[in-house]
């Protein structure tokens, strides 16, 4: 098998996995408060993460300001004022776009 | 555990209509996971099948990243698995409030995407368990029909970024984020602050998927003080 096929197989086990594990282990059981705080802080920890990784890195491991920041600025923009999320999203892709068609 | 309150027939309905937009945005980027594929040359059958099975665009993109860059396959199933590690904590979330055996929870699990889980999201640690599953079903359609037109349109590549389809997942991500900010209060702000900084700090010095792993390490903010 390919390493391509190997790491398909291999992800899709492990994030089935991960989606399961909640719902099979929790059911109905409670956990202690502090183990709930840590784990409700995680989505947005991974989420920033996220955004700054996908924002600002580039394909070399490199930090770069171009295109993108503008565009998911624009969306900050967008979101602090309430916009749809949809809008934002769509405001993101233009702005990128029109911002590499005359940079 | 079946005494939660029972919706009528339209909690599926209601869930379907709610992904519907979100499943635009899904289509799309598939599309450009699919167009990626095919610029990397995985051929037609592997980003197909690996849409279908996996259906998570954050590790699907991981894996394209980390063996596009040249990188190994561990590098790339570890890059994944620290992307999705994510919906651990939301599936233990909504656990309480899916059905029936472990068998049955696993497979409602599997329902779990960011989009329907926030949609879902009824306050208070509450969730919606149809909402969330009927959300979720036109997203899977999306990417898996995506998936399938950007692998068949191979001669549209470099459109991605020239029509700036490459930021709709940051935007997206950012969207997310902003939900949970305007929930979780002061820690939340400073958990996303933390991660947000050691990510930056880590893109140049790591492999991909490690500042992830990093940021993971603000949520142990939430040990701190009074649990909210």
């Amino acid at each position: 098998m390919s390493a391509l096929w190997v790491a398909i197989v291999a992800v899709t086990l492990a994030s089935a996995a991960i989606k399961a594990a909640g719902p099979i282990l929790v059911g109905g059981r409670e956990l202690p408060p502090r183990v709930n705080a840590v784990i409700a802080l995680l989505a947005p920890a991974l989420l920033a993460a996220l955004v700054v990784t996908e924002t600002f890195g580039d394909d070399n491991g490199h930090l770069v300001l171009d295109e993108r920041a503008l565009g998911v600025g624009v969306a900050a923009v967008a979101l602090a004022l309430r916009a749809p999320v949809l809008l934002a999203v769509a405001l993101a892709a233009l702005v990128t776009a029109l911002a590499r068609l005359f940079g | 555990m079946r005494n939660e309150a029972e919706r009528g027939g339209g909690g599926y309905l209601a869930g379907v209509r709610a992904g519907l937009p979100f499943a635009l945005v899904t289509g799309v980027v598939a599309i450009s996971f699919g167009v990626l594929a095919r610029s990397l040359g995985w051929g037609i059958l592997a980003p197909i099948v690996f849409s279908v099975i996996t259906f998570s665009a954050s590790a699907q993109f991981a894996v394209a990243a980390v063996l596009g860059a040249g990188g190994g396959v561990f590098a790339a199933i570890a890059a994944a698995v620290l992307l999705n590690a994510r919906f651990l904590p939301m599936g233990v979330a909504v656990a309480p409030f899916l059905k029936g055996g472990p068998l049955r929870r696993a497979l409602e699990g599997q329902a779990i995407v960011d989009p329907s889980w926030a949609l879902a999201n009824r306050g208070g640690g509450r969730f919606d368990r149809e909402f969330m599953i009927g959300a979720t079903v036109p997203q899977f359609a999306a990417w898996v029909v995506g998936t399938v037109v950007g692998v068949l349109a191979d001669d549209v590549v470099g459109d991605v970024e020239r029509l700036g389809l490459d930021v709709i997942f940051p935007a997206f991500f950012l969207a997310l984020l902003v939900v949970e900010l305007r929930s979780g209060g002061k820690r939340a702000i400073a958990a996303a602050a933390i991660a947000a900084a050691l990510a930056a700090a880590l893109v140049p010095f790591a492999p991909p998927g490690v500042p992830m792993l990093a940021a993971c390490v603000a949520a142990l903010l939430g040990l701190r003080g009074r649990p909210s």
